[in-house]
């Protein structure tokens, strides 16, 4: 049979049942709208994991120091004592890749001004840190490393330490903070930043001199973590050896020992909550999947329901000389239009869906032509799956026991 | 009045009796259905020829294998044994897509229900055979389907559904789309056993009409009347032939339609 009348055929006979064309249908429409949506989700979410990765700086460096592991038990990251300020001092002296380099200490505290109180992170840092952190500040002026050599009571604060002290938009450049009852006067306001890849407001926090924090708050002689930057992306890999051979040369740890700190580097990082969006993405992609799945054997319900109920049908074509290969076609050629239409409809549905989501929960979604092509191919791929064993039944019919089912 | 097919062998529309000129030649034809342990034999060696231009009548009664036969020479099933040669070619050995093909361009058949494609126009009942062969333009389609519709006098009724036509017109769409292959048979199990007696003078007349075409015709009834319009009759019982006898003066149904008065009841 040719082309052109096979696709008549299977046209007339999905429309003589709308309904049931319809329902069946409904199962392809529903997977597929849900893998473009899940697939978009998880696209999206990824894309903007990575931009808002990159826009912390991608050539930055964190440098920790090892667990210590005292007598085969391991400790909290960040507990170990052996990372000092000498350390910070060397690697900045003898490191030609590393462009800036702070040592960094951390703690939270209770923010008083006036009647108001907020609890936010208190960092401990040089000022290099602005620049390996790309963190501008808007109004007034950053601490120096005077400051830093004085432990001079100064900070530079996050937008939203000034909205919950003093209110939106407030002037707070000047002003005296206590930090757990120590006062401390605010040189500087950062630009707003928004949140992080992780959900955390990147506004949240009070900087402050090094030796401030280390000394005036925590009261340590060690130091808990380093940033570094190097000089150019490119670089990473350069800094990262210059730091390892230097850190493990003062640790006195041979060049084939374990060495008793990390450096992770921002692609580390971005590389890690990518994998971990990748995973959620092929999970909801998986989960819709099954819906789609689910389709497909509806097509097969159908088609099994549909042979059964057009026996005689079939019997007549044969009569008149349809091959089994005629009948195959025909009742094939239905399911897949039947999955291909729904794929269409679904895919149509989808890209809605993701917007609506988009609009609505304010979340980051993309759709990508491969995730289109993949439904379609997929859908398509359903329609002759699981119409095959429907149509085979169908084309190996006996004429006349086909003719004679009642 | 009925002549013994054995006394004389009457050359049909006059042509010679050449075995290779035979459309139908089957010879000990059986055809045992089983039935779990039960056998039911439904063809007990059956021989017969049919040559050009013949118009045979298979007669007999109920379950004397009849219709059995008459699949067996349609292609639609295949003999337990025995050979059947038509027009020249073995089909006993042939694969079903070969059956398909044969039926498909040597072979018309109608059958008592009708069995047209419902919600499917009588033209495109009728192009359905033609839908099958490759080697047919969806113009020629469309002219041969016309004129098939033309010979059993529905042309214009050939945008009609089935179900808006009454029984005896679905039967000459039947008949319309058996023809449309140029078969060299025509097969028809029980054409008008469905129909009552003017709606069934007037598939006769038809049958009659494409018969004086040259076109070779075998028909299953059991009403001997009906059996009086064609040539000869052959006769089943037990799933063997009994008699073939030639008809002696053909009734014709034209002029007998012509006599029947005017009854409106008669369309279904
Ligand atoms: N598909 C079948 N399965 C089993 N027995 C059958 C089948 N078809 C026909 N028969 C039997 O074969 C015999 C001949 O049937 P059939 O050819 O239909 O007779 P007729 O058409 O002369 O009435 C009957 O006994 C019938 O019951
Ligand atoms: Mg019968």
């Amino acid at each position: 049979m040719k082309m052109k009348n096979l696709l008549k055929a299977a046209i007339r006979s999905l429309t003589k049942n709308k309904m049931r064309t319809f329902l069946t249908m409904l199962g392809i429409i529903i997977g597929v709208a849900s893998v473009i949506a899940m697939l978009a989700i998880g696209q999206g979410s990824r894309e903007s994991i990575q931009s808002q990765i990159s826009t912390l700086g991608t050539n930055v460096l964190m440098i920790f120091p090892q667990a210590s592991s005292s007598g085969g038990v391991r400790m909290e990251a960040g507990t170990s004592q052996k990372m000092t300020l000498d350390d910070a001092r060397a690697l900045i002296e003898r490191c030609p890749s590393v462009a800036y380099l702070t040592p960094q200490v951390r703690t939270s505290g209770q923010l008083v001004a006036s009647n108001l109180n907020w609890r936010s992170s208190v960092y401990g840092v040089y000022p290099d840190y602005f620049s390996i952190r790309n963190l501008k500040i808007e109004t007034g002026n950053p601490f120096t490393m005077n400051d830093d050599k004085s432990a001079a009571k100064v900070c530079v604060v996050g937008q939203t330490i000034v909205t919950n002290l003093f209110g939106e938009g407030a002037d707070a450049v000047g002003r005296v903070i206590r930090i757990n009852k120590i006062p401390f006067k605010i040189t500087g306001v950062i630009e707003k930043k928004g949140q992080n890849a992780f959900g955390q407001d990147q506004d949240d926090m009070v900087i402050a001199p090094f030796s401030t924090v280390q000394k005036r708050m925590l009261a340590i002689t060690y130091i808990q973590s380093m940033l570094a930057s190097a000089t150019t992306e490119d670089k990473i890999p350069a800094a990262t050896a210059e730091i390892t051979e230097v850190l493990k040369e003062r640790h006195r740890l041979g060049p084939s020992e374990d060495a008793d700190f990390t450096i992770r580097t921002q692609s580390d990082i971005a590389n890690a909550a990518t994998a971990t969006s990748k995973i959620l993405t092929i999970l909801l992609a998986s989960i819709a999947s099954i819906s789609l799945l689910v389709g497909g054997i509806g097509i097969m319900n159908i088609m099994l329901v549909s042979v059964t109920e057009r026996t005689r049908e079939i019997g007549i074509r044969m009569s008149v000389g349809a091959r089994g290969r005629d009948v195959l076609l025909q009742f094939l050629i239905e399911a897949l239009l039947i999955s291909l239409l729904g794929g269409l409809i679904g895919i149509g549905l989808g890209m809605l869906v993701s917007q609506v989501i988009a609009n609505l929960m304010s979340w980051p979604v993309t759709i990508t032509i491969q995730s289109i092509l993949m439904s379609f191919i997929f859908s398509s791929a359903i329609g002759i799956f699981f119409g095959w064993y429907p149509a085979r039944k169908a084309a190996r019919l006996n004429p006349i026991d086909a003719l004679r089912y009642e | 009045m009925h002549r013994k097919w054995a006394d004389r062998r009457v050359p049909a529309a006059g042509e010679d009796t050449d075995m290779d000129k035979t459309i139908i030649a089957v010879k000990s034809l059986v055809k045992t259905y089983t039935m779990g342990d039960v056998e039911v034999h439904a063809l007990r060696g059956v021989n017969a020829d049919i040559l050009p231009g013949e118009f045979v009548a298979i007669m007999g009664k109920s379950g004397s294998g009849k219709s059995t036969f008459m699949n067996i020479l349609g292609c639609l099933d295949v003999p337990t044994r025995g050979s059947y040669l038509l027009d020249g070619a073995d089909v006993s050995s042939l694969s079903k897509d070969q059956l398909a093909t044969l039926r498909n361009r040597k072979i018309g058949f109608v059958f008592q229900s009708f069995n047209l494609l419902s919600r499917t126009s009588a033209l495109e009942n009728v192009e359905l055979p033609l839908m099958y062969n490759h080697k047919i333009s969806s113009r020629e389609m469309r002219d041969r389907s016309l004129k098939a519709l033309e010979q059993v006098g529905l042309a214009s009724r050939s945008s009609h559904m089935p179900n808006q036509l009454s029984g005896g017109e679905q039967q000459r769409v039947a008949i319309a789309r058996s023809l449309v292959n140029d078969p060299v048979v025509i097969l028809a199990d029980e054409p008008t056993g469905n129909l009552d007696t003017r709606t069934s003078l007037e598939i006769m007349d038809i049958f009659q009409k494409l018969n004086e075409k040259g076109i070779t015709i075998v028909i299953v009834t059991h009403e001997a009347d009906i059996a009086g319009f064609t040539k000869r009759n052959i006769t089943f019982r037990d799933g063997r032939i009994m008699r073939s006898v030639m008809v002696g003066n053909q009734r014709n149904a034209r002029e007998e339609l012509a006599q029947l008065p005017v009854n409106v009841e008669d369309e279904v």
